[in-house]
């Protein structure tokens, strides 16, 4: 596709990405932060959700036992949402915008409701596309915080520090996903 | 300057999936169903080129392994990665390229970034009568790496100098990147 990098160019910039972040902060990670901007709005509208707790080493605490994990470290990060992580995935969705605008693969107007392959499969009316991929979203997200991760935080940056679970993860997630791609979109 | 950090490597980032094509749910679909492996190739080469590179850094002195962060193996994890799995490919999209897809105007990723925001309450909510269960029973000890080169998490193979195994499966990442076929 044009624009688009190849294997060995993409790979490379791709793989800069994780080192340099490694390197200055700490791995990468996505799916969490969903969790986070979850969390956030949740406080907008209540009191009792994001509490502070000065006895905490992070000052907050949650009557939710997610939020309320690792000594309130999410209940502290929705508190603030000026931390690096949450900034970090805001940053992003800019920098895959100034690709897109600086000469990257574009998508055209079919491509933006449906891909290709589902409009060959499916038809060309968008509708059935949204509803599936919202109720996938809702298992891919569900899936990752069950596993503690997602392809960034898991597969990728899991791989790249030799991490056990970053090698189970790619293993279960593969093993999952090429026989639920060939049954629904098919080999040809 | 944490923040300064955050802009600049997640900028980064989300240009670099969008320029390799992993925003487009095509291509993670066509990897999946195995016909286009373009993307699997990337994916092989940056994990092997960032393992290699990173090792010998640490080694080094250059990069500080207390930067590390390794995720924990349990039994949550290999369910939580199928349903992850079947999700990723019926919707060709991972909670990382469905945002940055959101740069590129994709109407469809918006959906799934909803669906996402939905499953990841359900967790929350669901996660306080679940923690106690065999789901986060551990694997091999949980948080632990097959190399050595870190000193909060235990390696598997202590008994191999983990630069010379965390090169040598980086090695073998990249020589796999460039041998994949790229069209099947």
């Amino acid at each position: 596709m044009k624009g688009q990098l190849n294997w060995f160019t993409g790979g490379l910039l791709l793989g800069a990405a994780f080192l340099f972040a490694v390197a200055l902060v700490k791995p990468i990670g996505v799916s969490t932060q969903l969790v986070i901007a979850d969390g956030i709005l949740w406080n907008l509208f209540s009191d009792t959700i994001v509490q502070e707790d000065p006895e905490r080493q992070t000052g907050y605490a949650s009557p939710n036992a997610y939020l309320d994990k690792s000594e309130g470290k999410y209940a502290k990060d929705i508190a603030n949402p000026l931390n690096y992580s949450f900034i970090f995935v805001l940053a992003m969705i800019a920098g895959a915008f100034l690709s897109s605008k600086s000469g990257g693969p574009k998508a055209n107007t079919a491509d933006r409701m449906a891909p290709q392959i589902w409009r060959q499969r499916f038809g060309e009316d968008p509708l059935g596309r949204y509803i599936t991929v919202f109720f996938a979203g809702i298992i891919v997200l569900f899936g990752a915080r069950l596993a503690g991760g997602c392809t960034s935080g898991h597969m990728m940056s899991g791989m790249m520090q030799t991490s056990l679970s970053g090698y189970l993860f790619a293993l279960g997630a593969f093993a999952a996903a090429v026989p639920a791609a060939v049954l629904v979109y098919k080999r040809n | 300057m944490n923040i300064i950090y955050a802009i600049i490597l997640g900028i980064f980032f989300g240009f670099a999936l969008q320029r390799v094509g992993a925003n487009n749910p095509q291509n993670i679909i066509n990897m999946l169903r195995l016909n286009d492996l373009h993307l699997m190739k990337a994916i092989f080469f940056a994990i092997g080129i960032s393992s290699t590179l990173l090792f010998l850094l640490m080694a080094s002195g250059i990069i500080d392994s207390e930067h590390l962060s390794v995720k924990s193996s349990s039994f949550g994890v290999i369910v939580g990665d199928a349903l992850l799995g079947l999700g990723f490919a019926i919707a060709g999209y991972c909670p990382g390229t469905s945002l940055t897809a959101l740069a590129d105007g994709r109407k469809d990723a918006l959906f799934f970034v909803g669906g996402g925001l939905l499953g990841a309450l359900l967790y929350t909510l669901v996660y306080g009568r679940i923690k106690e269960t065999w789901l986060f029973d551990t694997i091999a000890g949980g948080k632990v790496m097959l190399a050595t080169g870190s000193e909060k998490f235990e390696p598997l193979l202590p008994m191999i100098p983990g630069t010379l195994l965390a090169a040598a499966i980086g090695v073998v990442f990249m020589v796999i990147a460039w041998k994949l076929p790229e069209k099947t």
